[in-house]
């Protein structure tokens, strides 16, 4: 019913929706709005593919990608503004867009190459742990997020060997050890703060101190906008790298690994050499991702870096369907901003938690937005 | 010396528990290809369920330690059989054609669920409890060294329940039937063998293993928590890794191999005893990188 209209209309009043129902979602307080607003997106979520949304949305995708990336850009940027002046949904925002972050660097970890990683929340840690380390001794803020990166690749490096050589369950032990030896290590360690972490001093980039309220259009900000910007520009980024890594033969060679080690072997491609990139790249990108987090944060501590926080973001993968970038980013908001808008369940919300990852896995393996098969002639049309 | 002996009676006991896990592990892993990662919290609900049972019976006036220990061992064995053999039914068998990644994160996922339903269900469960000392007290002195009469029970309890699972596995016809479900699901179906049942079964026993690691656990530190199941998980999984999956053996010697590499850590190395468990799962991760299929090896065949 909705082929009388062109693609990507369709697709621009999808966004626009999807843009307004996050604002007024963000501003409810109260869980009695909270329920009705959840109930009724899943409704309308239904409805809309019924009525073949999804579908115009993946057509209009299709023909012109970067203008639907452009769209969902410029919304998400609108949801930032609506909210300048507040500083906790500014940090949820934030928080959302750096979990989605790390989630693209899974993705491209387990997504594309198949090695599975436990251990995401360590590299972000050590992302953390870097920029506490350098900005408190000076080093430029617009280093420290690189170096971030650098470092938890580097980290990374020492588990290579093991993470090639095994596979199935004896490839997770191994980021799972790492995992649980990682949060030992930083509650033992003084160096590093011990049980109490590390303050991190505010980020300052070339003369723009994060601290400090920017001003809009004459209205103080809060300083959050800072790390929400930042945490955009990151998060924009990593998603155009990882798609153009999916489209490129870089990825095709993972998808190829990751499908049949066999296979891609007898095809001349380095079965070693592509994991071995993906765990890498993924780690980096954790890194990146972790070194903003704890310059938002203020305070680095190990308590935010456990093996169950990995597991969070391995369900985030799971839960927006491995592989498929714009899936990530729809999890990581429904498991960051979920639990915090549903106050009343605040206590229950580990346990609601694990009961819809439970169900999801149960009912639909393949993650809310599911990657599509590849297509490798891209100009025919269906 | 005496030092050096309380450390060896420490690490068999924690060698003990730790085998126990893993074997656990072993046994899903042998008959169904699946990892249950909830088995750790399994093990708390065991010990829970014990530790309630003990306060029951005590609280019903059987004031006599061992009708209290009767209680709470045959309470937890029963109650985590249960959960054992309603986790592969409703969760496990229904996943077993899905990745294993998907059935990896759904009993993690479960293990926090049960995780969470303790703190949040069992009276004050967001607390420690303090476990009952049900076992005698008293102590044999050589010189130095001390010989907890507790200690050597638990010890020698874990092996006798080692022994028999091995003389079950080998010696009896559900034994058989274990093993054949393992070795080949179809081939199994067609000797008539009810593969359901089988699967359950061996479920609710692996449950039923953890629960003594549990209850011994409570026993050995006279203290149970709602989150002790997640790091003695995690152990019991990194034991039967090691060991290699799929092997009982495997298993027993990956959970006595963790336990010495713990007790190196805490007194043999330069750093400090906080590192145990850092320099344990290091050599851990170092073990894969050298036997990527753990130290006894799967029997497998690729397929081309």
């Amino acid at each position: 019913m909705l082929n009388r209209f062109p693609p990507l209309a369709v697709a621009a009043a999808a966004v626009l929706a999807g843009m307004v129902f996050a604002i007024v979602f963000m501003e409810q307080e109260s869980d009695v709005a909270v329920i009705s607003l959840i109930a009724a997106a899943a409704l309308a979520a239904w409805l809309a593919g019924r009525a073949g949304v999804a579908e115009a949305v993946s057509r209009a995708a299709l023909a012109s990608p970067g203008a639907l990336s452009a769209l969902v850009a410029a919304a998400g940027l609108g949801v930032v503004a609506a909210f300048a002046e507040d500083h906790f949904p500014l940090l949820m925002l934030a928080t959302v867009m750096l979990y989605a972050t790390v989630a693209l660097g899974l993705n491209v970890q387990f997504g594309y190459a198949g090695v599975v990683n436990f251990a995401g929340a360590a590299f972000f840690g050590i992302g953390a742990y870097t920029s506490a380390k350098l900005v408190g001794s000076g080093v430029p803020a617009i280093l420290s997020l690189p170096l971030g990166g650098l470092f938890a690749a580097l980290v990374g490096l020492a588990l290579v060997v093991p993470v090639v050589r095994t596979r199935g369950h004896y490839a997770a032990v191994v980021t799972i050890a790492f995992a649980v030896l990682f949060k030992t290590f930083l509650e033992v360690n003084d160096a590093f703060g011990g049980p109490q972490g590390l303050p991190v001093a505010a980020m300052n980039v070339l003369g723009w101190d994060f601290g400090d309220a920017p001003t809009l259009f004459g209205a103080d900000a809060s300083f959050y906008l800072n790390y929400a910007l930042a945490a955009f520009a990151l998060l924009a980024l990593a998603f155009t790298l990882v798609r153009r890594l999916e489209r490129s033969w870089l990825g095709l060679a993972l998808d190829a690994v990751r499908l049949d080690e066999t296979g891609a072997a007898c095809y001349g491609i380095g079965i070693r050499r592509n994991k071995i990139f993906a765990f890498v790249l993924g780690n980096a990108i954790i890194g990146v991702a972790g070194a903003l987090y704890g310059c938002m944060q203020g305070y680095v501590a190990p308590t935010s870096f456990t093996f169950s926080d990995g597991l969070i973001l391995v369900a985030i993968v799971l839960l927006g369907g491995m592989g498929s970038p714009w899936g990530m980013i729809l999890a990581a908001a429904i498991v960051v901003v979920l639990p915090e808008k549903l106050q009343a369940i605040q206590e229950y919300r580990f346990l609601l938690f694990s009961a819809v990852v439970i169900a999801i896995l149960l009912f639909r393996p393949s993650g809310l937005l599911p990657r599509r098969v590849r297509r490798y002639f891209p100009e025919g049309g269906r | 010396m005496d030092l050096f002996g309380q450390y060896v009676v420490n690490g068999l006991m924690l060698g003990t528990v730790y085998a126990l896990v893993a074997v656990g592990f072993t046994l899903f892993f042998g008959v169904l290809d699946v990892i249950k990662f909830s088995h750790g919290d399994v093990l708390m609900v065991g010990a829970f369920t014990g530790f309630t049972a003990a306060s029951g019976a005590a609280a019903l006036g059987f004031s006599h330690p061992l009708a209290q220990l009767a209680a709470t061992v045959v309470f937890a064995l029963a109650g985590t059989a249960a959960l054992g053999a309603a986790i592969a039914r409703w969760l496990i068998l229904p996943l077993k054609s899905a990745p294993r990644l998907n059935i990896l994160l759904a009993t993690l996922m479960l293990g926090t669920a049960l995780r969470e339903s303790v703190r949040l269900f069992y009276p004050d469960g967001s607390n420690p409890k303090a476990f009952p000392a049900l076992l005698p007290t008293s102590s044999w002195q050589w010189g130095q060294f001390t010989l907890r009469a507790d200690s050597s029970i638990l010890v020698v309890t874990g092996v006798l329940v080692i022994v028999g699972l091995h003389l079950l596995i080998n010696r009896t016809r559900l034994g058989l039937a274990i093993r054949a479900v393992a070795q080949d699901e179809e081939t199994a179906r067609t000797m008539g063998i009810n593969y359901t049942l089988i699967v359950l079964v061996t479920f609710a026993l692996g449950s039923s293993i953890a629960a003594v690691a549990g209850v011994m656990n409570g026993l050995y530190y006279n203290e149970i928590n709602f989150g002790m199941g997640l790091l003695l998980g995690l152990i019991g999984f990194s034991a039967a890794i090691i060991g290699g999956l799929g092997n009982l053996y495997g298993a027993i010697l990956g959970g006595f191999l963790f336990a010495a590499l713990q007790m190196i850590g805490a007194v043999a190395m330069p750093f400090a005893s906080a590192y145990k468990d850092v320099f344990a799962f290091a050599v851990v991760i170092a073990l894969m990188a050298w036997k990527p299929t753990g130290l006894i090896p799967e029997r497998a065949s690729d397929r081309v």
